[in-house]
């Protein structure tokens, strides 16, 4: 494998249909906390949601797809309001932990064995994008586009719907941040006792934004649903949340492009380092490493990079540095 | 400083015929407030019997370090739960209300700590204060025509009070760049875009440049003699014999003395208060009344 080859098929995934779930679920994440501060650390609870929500209509119940997104969304407001309600009038740090433990229990709960009638445990439920194909424009079996970048039938029909979605919230998100309840949302980032004693009920809007961003997460999820077919409950773990917050970080809280741009890097950067060590491994040049310590290295390469990218640009890619360096005391 | 005189002699006016004694009925009271207590732990923190505001008066709350008149003051604003007690403003009950309704029924607060939200701009910051927005509500903000007109109208009239407050050129610039003293005018002047019948300022010359207090000294006024009512609470006793029409003195939670600043100045139990809790400051006044 060449060097062009390995950035081609990075270059090819990093416009493909993952990068384009992640970017949606991270637009749900830079509401909450890019703009209002909240330290959402459970998103992939609002994607678990999300993806059973169409896998349990589909999978189990035989029902349309759309009835399985209305559910997956139906879920995601019900999972922002437990969680709101006793936290949201706390210091942030509640809601932080509150939302990492209970997406850590929902996918517990959903692959438990009490669970298995609905969500048929650990072994995932299968067979979910009949429907979502069905309505595909494309060919499912011909492939589209131009020199690296073509993909099945399937997989542009996914992409061109959850792109379509990333850029319909893209554009909600800078509606609603250039409207004077955006200029509340951004006071109670900056303070929300502030904003209190201005007569705001700052307990409301934050309440509106975590359910706005937990059902863009939860929509995120049941593209993923659609997207691989089948879904299981051990793709939900911690590791997605952290990614989609090095994918925020990465692209620039607080930008309507960021989790967009985020996202691109993000998969791109994940491909390359993979495909460059497995490249460097065929040929040699890594002897003391074996296949699987490339995930590893890979993870750590990333990591690293991240950890490079916050000491040098802490706004992110396309952050406001101005707005960086104020200090916010 | 004839200036000082002016308006201390204004004050002795406004407060005509209420005896100097604590908890004493006003003849126009904007807020009225009973048997208001606060405990953390076991310490009282606030324990006020009976305490009445005169409309359109300034008045200060003072007292030695630690003698609840913050409590006191997130007490009253809805920033803290009370144990118990009954408070009303302009006639209506207000105790057990959010900090958000209290200031939409129209008494706005500051802080000691200045909250300027750094990271926006100086007049988003003002644009805040603007209430019944219809861009403020989550459907209403996506369609724009439904708030623009009264986007045009609010940022007129905090423009306005920026020019006031001598901050219209920072307009467009971040809040957080702007200096201590800055900040305090912009705090006031985004309070004043609520529109309140009263204000009550936490502290407003802390951390103030000197060369700025008598400024601020002077909005202060003016805000009384466009027929606002201030409570506020200070440490600098320059500050507040020369502008309050009235002072009310805490000491452990307790209102211990009232009266115009004369009476207070005079008032035996006032001087103990302060140095029973040897505070610098307080002794450092004392002196400065003596001399």
């Amino acid at each position: 494998m060449d060097i062009l080859t390995i950035l081609a098929e990075s270059a090819r995934t990093a416009v493909g249909p993952v990068a384009a779930i992640y970017a949606l679920a991270a637009i749900g994440l830079n509401l909450h906390f890019g703009y209002t501060g909240l330290l959402n650390f459970g998103q992939v609870g609002f994607m678990l949601v999300g993806a059973y929500g169409v896998g349990i209509s589909v999978g189990v119940f035989d029902l349309p797809v759309l009835v399985g997104f209305v559910v997956g969304l139906a879920c995601a407001v019900v999972l922002a309001l437990l969680l709101g309600i006793p936290t949201l009038r706390l210091r942030a740090d509640y809601l932080a932990i509150s939302t990492i433990a209970t997406a850590e229990v929902l996918r517990l709960v959903y692959r438990a064995g009490f669970a298995e009638p609905l969500t048929n445990g650990v072994y995932g439920l299968q067979n979910l994008s009949s429907g979502f194909r069905s309505v595909n424009p494309f060919e499912a079996a011909d492939r589209y586009g131009f020199g690296v970048f073509n993909f099945s039938g399937n997989h542009l029909w996914v992409m061109v719907v959850t792109w379509g979605l990333v850029g319909l919230f893209a554009l909600l998100t800078w509606m609603l941040m250039h409207s004077p309840w955006g200029r509340v949302i951004k006071g109670i980032r900056e303070d929300e006792d502030a904003v209190r004693s201005l007569g705001k009920n700052v307990f409301a809007y934050k309440m509106q934004v975590l359910v706005l961003g937990g059902m863009i997460g939860a929509l995120a999820g049941a593209m993923m649903a659609v997207h691989q077919a089948a879904i299981n409950p051990d793709q939900f773990k911690p590791q997605v949340t952290f990614f989609l917050w090095a994918i925020l970080l990465l692209g620039g809280a607080g930008r309507v492009l960021g989790p967009v741009i985020g996202s691109v890097v993000f998969w791109f950067l994940m491909n390359f380092t993979d495909g460059l060590l497995r490249a460097l491994g065929s040929e040699g040049y890594l002897p003391f490493l074996s296949g699987p310590d490339f995930g590893a290295i890979q993870l750590a390469f990333v990591g690293l990079l991240l950890v490079v990218l916050i000491v040098f640009r802490p706004q992110g890619l396309i952050g406001d540095r101005k707005e960086m360096l104020i200090n916010v005391k | 400083m004839s200036s000082d005189e002016t308006t201390v002699s204004g004050a002795e006016d406004r407060m005509a015929g209420v005896e100097p004694v604590p908890g004493v009925a006003k003849p126009d009271p904007i807020l009225v407030a009973n048997g208001v207590r606060r405990s953390f732990g076991g310490l009282k923190a606030v324990d006020v019997g009976h305490l009445e505001v005169q409309r359109g008066t300034i008045t200060a709350l003072i007292g030695p370090n630690g003698a609840g008149k913050s409590t006191l003051f997130n007490l009253l604003t809805g920033f803290d739960r009370v144990d118990e007690g009954r408070w009303s403003f302009e006639g209506a009950a207000i105790n057990g209300r959010r900090g958000h309704q209290v200031a939409r029924s129209g008494m706005v607060r500051t802080f000691q700590l200045t909250k300027a939200l750094t990271r926006m701009s100086v007049l988003d910051n003002m644009l805040l204060g603007a209430q019944g927005q219809f861009g403020e509500r989550m459907a209403g903000a996506l369609w724009r025509p439904g708030w623009a007109r009264q986007e045009r109208a609010n940022t007129e009239r905090a423009l306005e009070l920026l020019e006031r407050f001598r901050l219209v050129d920072k307009r467009d610039d971040m809040a957080g760049s702007l200096s201590g003293g800055q900040r305090k005018l912009l705090e006031m002047a985004r309070s004043l875009m609520t529109e309140p019948s009263m204000i009550m300022l936490d502290e407003p010359m802390a951390g103030v440049n000197p060369a700025l207090v008598q400024s601020l000294l002077s909005h202060i006024t003016s805000l009384r003699d466009e027929g606002r009512t201030v409570l506020f609470v200070e440490h600098d006793m320059d500050v507040i014999m020369g502008i309050s029409d009235w002072i009310v003195v805490l000491a452990q939670g307790r209102v211990i003395a009232e009266g115009r600043p004369s009476d207070i100045k005079s008032d035996k139990q006032v001087i103990d208060a302060y140095l029973g809790a040897q505070d610098d400051e307080a002794a450092e006044s004392r002196e400065g009344d003596d001399g």
